[in-house]
């Protein structure tokens, strides 16, 4: 990730801070900074998102496609995740600095996403065994002020409650074989339940406490991070330890229970935002890149 | 606990003073600065088919015959006296390489700074090789520039006890445009917390020191905790000046502390929502307006 350079006594000040709960831009251990969010930015695709989180900023496209079911599930669809790390961001991103960063943030996203809940799966399964639909879900970092996959987490959920697929007919053509027919009506398409699709939250051990939603700052104090991911009920989908230090079990079990308190906090006001974004249909004045 | 999320929306940008773009000749890259062929082009124009035009986009100058255009967000271009806050990148033979957020590095030459105990000798082999002790990679420094090299790199000294190595603090980086040059750029804020303004855009928050210290050269850090109500004082300020920075507020210590003021009855974390933001800057470019006219 991209880093930034601090000093000792830096160091020491940050760490005191957070000992006592104030951190350097006065939040407490497990506030997040400023969120902002809007999906259906990109018009080429057919969900899309864009998640502003401080000053990272991450873009989020979804693509459906028809493709051949997995040999194990005939009856489902499933998802492909490729994050992109662009020199936009930092330019030790340049080409192929951002490689190794982007194949573990799709890795870990594969592992949250690798089970029956998240997303449903057999809604996406065209016909048993020959068609389904897939999901390439394309992460672009624009901008890397810390807390990549909390924001990428949440640009996800986003896109997909935004993502319409064309609903398809298939009929059988003169052969006897199966022909897809996508409806004429661009409006007729089906959405995606969105409600158990989890969020990532990272907790950076910094000192002796755990912290939420670092800095770059901060996470040059820190040691080791654990990355939880979360559904609106408290289920936690997928835990990954980073970092070179070591992490004492007991605090992996304080972090463990603080990233289920916070992940299960997150959903409820995203939930309601897109609702809310949705809402007001055309009216809404879309800011895109331009604000 | 709960995370504040919401939808975007665009920046309205907080500008009370209209009668300031009357003075202000600004002009974007493209602009045709003037047709009149008897001017010398100097720094941010081009001649294209006889027309002087502008490349970079800023305010016009003219001196006498020569016509310039200075940027509005542009690195940081030194000159001797300017007062930088620098951060080590690099320990060499004999000399340090500094970040400014210029175009080089900067330098600052062994022989540029004061070796403790205020001794005033020459530097030795063995000084050269114990560098890393008085001033490692990412400590953070304040220096003033001492001279410019022919390619445009800076020179700096810590030859004052002001200057030296800072301690326990919070550094902002911000535009260097939006620094106004003053006298002086050390300020002790009656808030309760101290502030350097580099010149460069690098603003440094500490907690006032107690009493002043004698060693020589600063090079002593204390790592004893800061307490509480100084940590909230830096926090706030810190807010205040990425508002200030967000709404192009030139910064010096009037405006800084006007806008602390200003935002007293807020939540130090709120300070960052867009519409505290607006409010607060917006009462801070009223008060200095009262105290312009």
């Amino acid at each position: 990730m991209a880093t930034v350079q601090v000093s000792e006594a830096e160091k020491v000040y940050i760490l005191h801070g957070i000992r006592d709960d104030l951190r350097v831009d006065g939040r407490g251990c497990e506030d997040y900074r400023h969120m902002e969010i809007e999906t259906d930015v990109v018009s080429n695709t057919d969900g899309s998102a864009k998640v502003t989180l401080g000053h990272t900023a991450v873009l989020v496209g979804i693509k459906a496609d028809i493709g051949k079911p997995r040999p194990g599930v005939p009856n489902e669809g499933y998802l492909e995740f490729f994050v992109d790390c662009s020199a936009n961001a930092t330019p030790e991103f340049e080409g192929r600095g951002g490689e190794e960063l982007g194949t573990e943030l799709s890795n870990t996203l594969y592992k949250v996403f690798n089970n029956k809940h998240s997303v449903d799966l057999k809604s996406l399964c065209i016909s048993a065994g020959e068609h389904c639909w897939v999901l390439y879900v394309d992460v672009l970092l624009l901008q890397c002020d810390g807390n990549l996959y909390d924001a990428i987490s949440v640009a996800i959920k986003a896109a997909l409650f935004n993502t319409k697929i064309p609903k398809v007919h298939i009929s059988a053509d003169e052969e006897g074989g199966k022909e897809i027919e996508l409806s004429d009506d661009p409006y007729d398409c089906m959405r995606l339940d969105v409600e158990n699709v989890p969020c990532i939250v990272t907790l950076c051990k910094v000192g002796h406490r755990h912290v939420v939603d670092v800095t770059l700052q901060e996470k040059a104090c820190s040691v080791a991070s654990l990355i939880i991911s979360v559904t609106h009920t408290g289920t936690v989908t997928c835990t990954r330890k980073v970092g070179g230090g070591s992490l004492d079990p007991e605090s992996i079990f304080e972090m463990t229970e603080a990233g289920k308190r916070v992940g299960k906090a997150l959903h409820a006001p995203l939930m309601k935002l897109l609702q809310q974004e949705e809402s007001l249909g055309k009216t809404r004045q879309k800011v895109g890149f331009l604000g | 606990m709960a995370a504040d999320m919401r939808l975007p929306t665009f920046q309205k940008s907080a500008s009370l003073s209209v009668s300031a773009f009357d003075r202000k000749d600004l002009v974007v890259p493209g602009d045709v600065i003037t047709s009149d062929t008897g001017f010398m082009r100097g720094h941010g124009t081009y001649v294209d088919d006889d027309k002087l035009t502008a490349s970079v986009a800023g305010e016009v100058q003219r001196v006498d015959k020569l016509i310039c255009v200075r940027p509005l967000k542009t690195r940081f271009n030194g000159e001797v006296g300017d007062v930088v806050v620098g951060r080590i990148t690099e320990v060499q033979q004999k000399r340090w390489k500094v970040e400014t957020n210029s175009r080089l590095d900067s330098v600052l030459l062994l022989s540029s700074v004061n070796l403790p105990g205020g001794e005033l000798r020459r530097r030795s082999a063995e000084d050269e090789l114990t560098m890393r002790e008085y001033l490692q990679e990412g400590d953070l420094i304040s220096a003033e520039v001492q001279s410019v090299f022919s390619d445009g790199a800076l020179s700096m000294h810590t030859r004052s006890l002001k200057y030296g190595k800072l301690g326990q603090g919070v550094l902002v980086q911000l535009s260097p445009s939006l620094i106004k040059r003053q006298k002086t750029h050390f300020h002790n804020l009656p808030c309760g917390a101290s502030i350097i303004l580099g010149n460069n855009g690098f603003v440094w928050l500490y907690p006032t020191p107690e009493h002043l210290e004698e060693e020589a050269g600063g090079f002593y850090t204390s790592l004893e905790p800061v307490s509480l109500s100084d940590r909230e004082v830096i926090s706030r300020l810190r807010n205040c000046l990425l508002a200030l920075a967000a709404h192009k507020v030139l910064l010096y210590d009037t405006s800084v502390l006007y806008c602390y003021e200003s935002s007293v009855q807020h939540q130090v974390k709120d300070i960052l929502k867009p519409e505290v933001m607006e409010e607060i800057v917006m009462l801070t470019q009223q008060k200095l307006l009262e105290q312009e006219g």
